[in-house]
Parts: C-alpha cells; structure tokens; sequence
C-alpha cells in the first residue's frame, strides 16, 4: 500500500506554495474568506460540487467509480486565533480582543496584520527601560494592550480600520530544511492536507470535504457541516501542539502532548471526544502495515471538530488525525516536513482501505 | 435481582469501553424485547411493543468513570489522566483494571504530603513491571477502578452504582413488564460520564415523545453531608432539577401519580450540583418532555458506592406502573 501511494513523500513546489499562502493569510474565526477563497481556487477543477454554506463552511464533494460508496467526511477548519478590533482610541491605536485561544503573555511586540488590507501594525510593548520591578514580574492584561498602525490621529485610523476588524500575526512563512515555520499551521496545515486529499481521493469512497470555520471558538462551522453532509463516518485534520523539548530540570518529559518528527499523531481522547475504536484499529492497522510512522497523542484536554461531529444525528464515528506542530497559538509555529508529509499518507491509505465493517462495533 | 446488580456492577466499562457491560444487558435482555441494535457511538437499544402508543425512551448509562493511560516512563510507572469526575482524594491505594485484566495500583509521587490530595499529575499507575518494555499497557488504554460487590444488611455497596443500578433497574423492569400500551424504548447509553454524549446521539435515533432517564443521586443522610432532602431507605427520587434540567412538570406529575396509585414511596429530588441522560434528551430535536427516577446513592464517584436494596426494588416498582399505563402527558 504505502509503495503504490500517490501521494509524494516531498512535498511539491505547488503544495509548499499553497501552504505558505494559506499560513499567510489572515482569518480569525467568523472572517475566513481570505482562507476559503485560496482553497476554493485551488481545489476546484477536482469537486464535483462544491458549495459555501450559511455559516461559510467551504463543503466539496469529490465522488469516486461505483454504486455504493461510504460517504466518508474529511474536515480541517479554516480560522485561526487572533484578534479583533473593538474601538479606535484618541491617538489613533486599536483596542483590541483576543479571539480564540491565546497566552496574553505572548503577544507584546508582536507585529501584526490588520483587517482587510493588512496593514501591518504592532502590539505595542512598553521598553524595559520604563518598566518597574514589579511591572516585570506580571502579566499585561489584553485590555491595556493596543495594536499601533503608526497614524497619530483618531481620524486618519478609522478611515483604515472599523471595529469588527480581525487581525493576526505578521509571520511570513518558511521552510528551513526538513521544517516549515509560520503562524496557523493550526490549522492551515490540515487545509493544506485535506485539499491535497481532494487531487487525489482515495478510491472507493465519496469524499466529502469540509473546511469549517469557526472551530476555535467552540466546534461551531463543524456542527452545522456535519448535520448537512450526514456522514457515515469522519476523520477530522487537525495540528496538535508538541511540547516535547527536554524538561529545564532533567526530569523525564512526562506531558508532552505530541512529539515533532514521531509521525501523524492519532487521537484516543481529548476534552470532547472519544475516538471511535473501529477507527482507531483502522488507522493503526494502516500505519503499522504501510510502514508509516505514527505516534499516539497523549490523552487529555482540547478538542479538535470530531467533538462536534460525532454527536450529529445519530452519532457519526469519528477520529481525528493531528499533525503536532511546536508553539500553536503563538505567532510562530513549528512543524517537520515529514510529520505532514506522513499524515498525508496515512490519511490516504486509511480511507482508501475503509470499509463498513471497519465501522462496527 | 442481586445477582443481576453484582454482575453489572463488577464488569468492565470505563466511557469508551462500554463492550462488556453491553453484552451482559444484550444476553439479559434480549428474550423480553421486539427490536434490538447497537448505535454508532455504541449503545443499546431495545425496543418493546414497537410501533405502539406514545413512544417512551428510557435511559439508564454503562459507562463507568476510569483512567487513560498517557505516559509509561522509562521505570514502567504510567502515567494517566481521568475519564470522568475521577476525585484525585479517592485515588491512593486504589486499584484500576483494564482489559485483558490486566491489574495496576495507584502510587503518588513521594513529594506530596499525606495530608493532601494529590494532583492527578502527581499520581501514577504501578503494573509490577520493571521497565518500560514490561508495562503491559499502552498509552491510550483505558482502565477502570475494581473492587467487588459487597452487601451491608440491606444495602448494595459496589464501585459503579453509578450506573449500573439504573441499567439493573432498566433490565428488571423489562422482565416483569406484564404489558404495555406503549412503545417502551430502552437505551443503554454510553459515554455519559464525560458529557452525556450517548444519550445526545441515541435520543436523535430514537426520536422519543417522552424520556426517562435512570440515574444515581446524592444523598444528605451522612454525617456532615450537603443539604439535601434524600435518604437511603425512604423510596427512589422523582426529580424536579439538578444542575442541567427542569423535568418537565407534566411527567413529574405522572411519576408522582403512578407511585401514589401503587402505594410506592417516593423522594422529590432536587439536586444542587449533577446532571444526567435527562439533559441530553431533553434537548434532542424540537424537545422532549423528559422526567429522572433516581436512586439515592452515598459515595457517588468513590470505590465504595452504596444503595438500599429497597429504594432499587421500589423503582422497578415505579418504572413498571408508569410503562404498563398509556403514558400521555
């Protein structure tokens, strides 16, 4: 199986490509365009229909040969944290909320692209050189934060940006070796594997792919997705933090989530969802046949859109399948090459090999 | 019906890995329904007279609460964390089963006080093994707390009253149903403890015009206990709230009617801080009317959970009359 796969184990150019414009582009929850219409470009010569919904989940159905096919959804969701614009203040800067997700420690001096245009802004931070002991020692709160886009004038802004605006991190995007760096690697990375997915569906199946929005503000794009493709089982794409660098006092890394470089990162459990065990045999059957790398996530807390999913209509059994990435919700995230070039595969060779049974109890 | 509960209560079932639990029901009771099927998410449907009169869901969940292992460290020690409200002070000296039965103690880490409770980072699960490669679990595996069933006079004190006492009382109420004007819908539920998933998913398949769940309820009849008005002894609760549901009146009206009728004590329940299959029903679809018979249990989420034999017979007693009359609103 894992010989005849279609599926390259280097990425191509047009794939790397496609990745970059994806971790570059600006969607927090409930503004994904941007994000949807890259995906829509790219995956539209391979969808036999494709529609954006209500909520602005990008579904796509891409069907394969014969009569009676599982109809087997495929999510990755497109919004990332970030911020959102709530006022202008009298000097021009840009109150601001978080959306999603975030450390307040991580964001002071950040840069930053706002709104539409992008316009490239900065969480102002104030210089050590004015801060007091004490201020050092504790942590900013996000209400006395603003983002500076360098106007002076309360006018001059509020031409620029209106309330309601989102805004993310301004990380332009890298591979450094067997690595690939930039922000919303969770979860660009599994748009990227689930568009990829569509070029090349695995056979036997009618492959319905949902991009969702809206999952870092609670499953939401997800649940809706789910009710209307009425799956007879899902896997959702998802990027999972690896906190997996050695313990500062040498002690054994004992909570570690995922770890870079150990393969596709199957879910057991999180905070939302059980893993249906059919499909969990399913996914280790496959790698451990197919020669491709794979790593169990430690059990515990999160939640990717299987939380949502699986609970549609009659419950639909589901699973998620993370690539782990170092530093998610921060400004830069780090993945491996080879960890997404894997869950690619294995994503591939799992559905291509799903059958009914597979779905019993 | 003793035997029944012990059966049920020593198996098997962390959320998840409801498995054993399910086969025992299916072999109890598969000779006294029409219609049996399992759900995608791995519950227990058992239909009786289908098609018949106002058709009435009935809830009681396999799962138990349990552990999932995380971590094995290079000494063979895992690592593991909590599959429903596990109570971190509950755990020193504890044991926990997994499949195959396999059998490990739970040790805390030496740094904590014995004063204290321990985080649950701070504990870890000893197999016997002398290395990471002899540690026969695997991360991802789920395990359950084992003890046996013991009887105290009139009482039933076993690790899993929670709640295998409502798929007992579920199952007994099925043999002795003499007959029934409704369509009676039993579902075994699954994953309940870690947000009444199965019930969510079985109640959407089902499509019930009333629902009843059976579950456990706290009780305030120990020394220092929380207030509330519940007894061991004094008859199985209607509900009227806990934390996630207002029954509907008309179906609480109904259970309090069949009991009078039938001269069965009964408790009314109001639960400060706890949720059940109820709440999940409840919101399916366009709604359903739903109402708890609970059964007053000390020691919920502890090793040692204990009920009146008297309060488990008096509920059969109560869901009989209610399914054997035309249950209409």
């Amino acid at each position: 199986m894992g010989l005849n796969s279609p599926i390259p184990a280097r990425p191509s150019a047009a794939h790397l490509r496609l990745l970059k414009r994806l971790s570059e582009a600006v969607g927090i929850p409930g503004s994904e365009s941007e994000v949807r219409k890259i995906i829509r470009a790219h995956i539209e010569p391979f969808a036999d229909e494709l529609r954006t919904d209500a909520m602005g989940n990008l579904l796509v159905i891409r069907k394969g040969p014969g009569r009676r096919r599982l109809r087997v959804m495929l999510a990755a969701h497109m919004d990332e944290v970030g911020f959102m614009v709530i006022s202008v203040g009298s000097e021009g800067e840009l109150k601001f909320e978080t959306v999603g997700g975030l450390d307040p420690r991580q964001l002071l001096g950040k840069p930053v692209w706002v709104g539409k245009d992008r316009l490239p802004g900065v969480i102002g931070g104030k210089p050590v050189h004015l801060a007091t002991r004490e201020e050092l020692k504790q942590t900013v709160k996000v209400e006395s934060m603003a983002i500076d886009i360098g106007v002076s004038k309360k006018e001059t802004a509020e031409g620029k940006v209106e309330a309601g605006a989102g805004a993310t991190f301004a990380t332009p995007f890298r591979r450094i070796r067997g690595m690939v760096r930039g922000k919303a690697l969770d979860d660009r990375m599994g748009v990227a594997i689930l568009a990829e997915l569509l070029e090349h569906p695995p056979e036997g199946i009618e492959l319905q792919a949902a991009f969702t929005v809206q999952e870092e503000v609670g499953l939401r794009g997800a649940r809706i997705a789910a009710h209307a493709l009425n799956p007879e089982v899902a896997i959702v794409l998802d990027c999972t933090p690896a906190r997996d660098l050695p313990a500062w006092d040498g002690e054994e890394n004992t909570q570690y989530n995922a770890k870079l470089g150990l393969g596709p990162a199957i879910y057991v459990a999180d905070a939302r969802t059980l893993a249906h065990p059919g499909m969990l045999r399913h996914l280790v059957h496959t790698a451990e046949s197919s020669g491709i790398p794979y790593q169990i996530r430690q059990p515990g807390g999160g939640g990717t859109d299987a939380g949502a999913i699986h609970l549609t209509r009659e419950g639909i059994p589901s699973i998620s399948v993370s690539v782990p990435a170092r530093y998610i919700h921060t400004a830069c995230s780090i993945a491996t090459v080879s960890d997404w070039r894997n869950t690619v595969r294995l994503v591939h060779a799992a559905v291509s090999g799903l059958s009914v049974s597979v779905l019993g109890r | 019906m003793q035997d029944l509960i012990k059966k049920l209560v020593e198996a098997f079932g962390p959320s998840g890995k409801e498995d054993q639990v399910r086969e025992i029901v299916r072999g109890e009771i598969e000779a006294h329904v029409d219609e049996i099927s399992v759900s995608p998410l791995g519950g227990l449907h058992a239909i009786v007279n289908p098609g018949g009169g106002t058709k009435v869901m009935v809830a009681a969940h396999m799962d138990e609460i349990g552990v999932i292992i995380s971590h094995i460290d290079e000494n063979g020690f895992a690592r593991f964390h909590n599959i429903g409200g596990v109570f971190p002070h509950t755990l020193v000296g504890h044991r926990v089963r997994f499949e195959e039965n396999v059998t490990g103690v739970i040790g805390v880490e030496a740094t904590v006080k014995n004063t204290d409770a321990p985080k649950l980072s701070q504990a870890f699960i000893d197999f016997g093994a002398g290395s990471k490669a002899d540690c026969p679990v695997h991360i991802g595996d789920l395990g359950a707390f084992t003890r046996p069933f013991v009887t105290l006079g009139d009482r039933y004190v076993a690790k899993s009253m929670d709640d295998r006492i409502g798929v007992a009382v579920a199952i007994e109420t099925a043999k002795r149903l003499r007959s029934t004007p409704n369509e009676i819908q039993f579902a075994f539920t699954t994953q309940e403890e870690v947000g009444l998933r199965g019930a969510k998913t079985s109640a959407y398949g089902l499509d019930p015009e009333v629902g009843i769940a059976l579950d456990v309820t706290k009780t305030g009849d120990t020394p220092k206990g929380i207030k509330m008005a519940m007894e061991l002894g004094r008859g199985p609760a209607i509900k009227v709230r806990d934390s996630g549901l207002l029954s509907d009146p008309r179906v609480v009206d109904l259970m309090v009617r069949r009991a009078e009728a039938a001269r069965i004590p009964y408790q009314l329940e109001v639960l400060e801080r706890g949720r059940t299959d109820a709440t999940a029903i409840q919101l399916t679809r366009a709604g359903v009317p739903v109402g708890v018979i609970s059964i007053p249990c000390r020691y919920v989420h502890t090793p040692s959970e204990m009920v009146d034999a008297s309060d488990v017979e008096n509920a059969v007693n109560l869901l009989q009359a209610i399914l054997e009359h035309p249950v209409e609103l």
